[in-house]
């Protein structure tokens, strides 16, 4: 059957292979004088402008599970998929000055992962070393979905076969090489390849939001068209509008996502890569195009409706695989070469955020598990070399994940994901703020909100399954008389301020001994330009003082 | 307490502080997309959307245009 879409698998190859060539030659862009650093490998030299982190920054955010889940759930449900424009919306002006005092803070400090500034605000390795270890869990899955993006394209397109090594053969060659010229080039290698990757998207999208509503009858059309696909289906709640029982939900939801989405190692990691904090701030005026183009995409799902698409069979007998209504609509409305176009974007759109996810999953582990346990002596190149072998390491276990295990079981660690790393906003976020907390307390409050996080997950049940069925917990479990549901990730975080901020006034009480700071007030409004070297004498005893830019 | 380097000690006092009243109007795009109330109905629409749909896209402007502003406003002076 791939004999149909030959002219499709011809573009999308030649894509894939010129992007990949662009990965290994990135190594020689603003190419520095000494790649064995960490700084050079893993934050590309911190010295990213403007259009850089533009596209590195919004190729790493808007991910290509995000491209083809999101008009999957509007497809599925409706209005509620479109959570993805307030979420994205929101994050920017919430982010906008939390972003700005971590570059400085880190910039001084040298600091290349949030666990970094964990250890040296609350003095605490073991505070650090629980937000390392839920950044990198966290993490894991979310490269795993990546594969599920590409793999939808690779179904739609006839190349994968029944067997288990035939259906996962071109996932693994592709990750293959991907690995290859991450380990060679680090960071520099996605932020190359982002512009080809989001000029492909940008440009795949306008078409099918001018073509595809011209084809379809306009949007009044497709819009009945849904109107009319949700009023037959027996679900109460879906529809192009909210009802009364799912508007918290939604609500919670997108800002729930919106407070762990730069919470995430790697979204950071594009952040830290800047050259100043004026970077920053004009992206974040900057990035909402990509929100814009995230609510284009979220409405696929409905033209896929008005068009009569049938996703393709799921891995299981009768059941279906929803990310599949993307890749088919474009191949059932495009010529072919456009739809090849279309899934080199798509399949692109998994490989930066997967490349730059793996980095930052890298730089944990190496800054903060075993330079902090292993090896506290190691040197700058040791450190670089340490990160790009553990960034093959994660990028094996996530293609592990995808073959040996159901893809089901990805989406929902991914789930999990987002509800486990907004427990480190507490010594993250508000850490760049205050140093009020008591240490333990943010380690009590941490378990707290994971604990309470993980049972409301496994509470929560769908049609097809029993738990982990979704992120909304219906509100009946507490024991409240009504059908309403809410974000389980936001009701943790609370549970977790809570904790942290009663334990920190009984701990003051009882005179515990707190850490120290090591940071000072003013590191926070540190900007380019400014004295770049990390103190001596303040920071780790092993740890040489060494230069940040 | 303070760094030890004191280089640059004449810009130090303009960019030490990202303190600005302007920067309570970052609340308007926070809040804003969080109200269902406004924007959880059908009509009015415009070119075939439904207000939830086309007014939550032009909140897209309105964070655009307010952190636009606010940078505009407090940057430092003399910027580049």
């Amino acid at each position: 059957m791939w004999q149909d879409h030959l002219t499709e698998i011809i573009v999308f190859t030649a894509l894939f292979l010129l992007v990949s060539a662009m990965g290994f030659v990135a190594a020689r862009w603003r190419a520095p004088k000494d790649m064995a650093h960490l700084d050079e490998w893993g934050l590309g030299g911190r010295n990213f402008g403007g259009w850089i982190t533009w596209f590195l920054v919004g190729g790493d955010l808007y991910t290509a599970y995000t491209f083809v889940a999101v008009p999957a759930l509007v497809f599925g449900a409706g209005a509620m998929g479109f959570f993805a424009v307030p979420y994205t919306i929101v994050i920017y002006p919430l982010v906008f000055l939390v972003l700005c005092r971590l570059w400085s803070v880190s910039h001084r400090h040298g600091f290349v992962t949030p666990a970094d500034f964990v250890r040296s605000r609350f003095d605490s390795p073991v505070l650090a070393l629980l937000v390392a270890i839920t950044g990198i869990v966290a993490t894991m899955p979310y490269i795993a979905l990546q594969l599920v993006g590409i793999e939808a394209v690779l179904k739609t397109m006839g190349v994968t076969g029944e067997s288990t090594l035939a259906r996962h053969l071109p996932i693994i060659v592709a990750f293959a090489i991907l690995a290859a010229y991450t380990y060679q080039s680090g960071l520099r290698a996605p932020a190359l390849i982002a512009f080809v990757k989001d000029t492909l998207i940008y440009v795949v999208i306008l078409v099918a939001v001018l073509w595809l509503p011209y084809k379809l009858g306009g949007w009044g059309d497709i819009f009945a068209a849904a109107d009319a696909k949700f009023d037959a289906s027996p679900n109460p709640n879906d529809g192009i509008l909210l009802n009364a029982n799912n508007q918290l939900q939604y609500v919670t939801l997108a800002f729930g996502s919106a407070l762990a989405l730069f919470l995430y190692p790697h979204s950071l990691t594009g952040v830290l890569a800047s050259r100043n904090r004026d970077v920053i701030k004009r992206n974040m005026s900057a990035l909402p195009a990509y929100s814009l183009l995230l609510g284009l995409i979220a409405l696929l799902g409905f033209m896929a409706i008005a068009a009569g698409v049938a996703p393709l069979p799921g891995a299981t007998e009768g059941s279906a695989d929803s990310n599949t209504i993307v890749p088919v609509l474009f191949d059932q409305e495009f010529p072919d070469w456009f739809a090849g176009v279309a899934y080199a974007a798509i399949g692109i759109g998994a490989l930066v955020p997967a490349a730059i996810m793996s980095i930052a999953a890298a730089n944990l582990f190496t800054r903060n598990i075993y330079k902090e346990y292993l090896r506290r002596d190691a040197t700058p190149a040791q450190e670089a070399n340490v990160s790009k072998i553990t960034s093959l390491v994660v990028k094996v276990g996530a293609v592990a994940c995808i073959v040996f295990l159901d893809p089901q079981f990805s989406i929902d660690l991914q789930l999990i994901g987002g509800v486990i790393i907004l427990q480190t906003l507490p010594a993250v976020a508000l850490g760049l703020y205050t140093r009020w907390f008591h240490r333990g307390a943010l380690i009590a409050g941490w378990a707290a909100g994971m604990g309470l996080g993980m049972w409301m997950l496994y509470q929560v049940s769908s049609p097809t399954r029993k738990h982990f069925g979704g992120s909304a917990f219906p509100l009946e479990k507490f024991g409240f008389d009504t059908p309403r549901t809410i974000y389980v990730g936001i009701v943790a975080v609370l549970v977790n301020l809570a904790v942290a901020a009663l334990l920190t006034l009984v701990l003051r009480a009882a005179k515990v001994r707190d850490g120290g700071d090591r940071t000072a007030p003013d590191d926070y409004f540190a900007d380019e330009g400014d004295a770049r070297v990390t103190p001596g004498e303040r920071s780790d005893a092993g740890a040489a003082p060494e230069p940040v830019a | 307490m303070a760094a030890p380097e004191p280089e640059a000690p004449s810009a130090a006092p303009t960019r030490a502080k990202d303190k600005s009243p302007w920067n309570w109007l970052l609340f308007i795009p926070i809040v804003l997309p969080l109200i269902p109330a406004f924007f959880n109905g059908d009509s009015p629409r415009v070119l075939g959307f439904p207000r939830f749909y086309w007014l939550q896209l032009a909140y897209i402007l309105v964070g655009v245009a307010t952190t636009t502003l606010v940078y505009q406003m407090t940057k430092k002076r003399g910027g580049r």
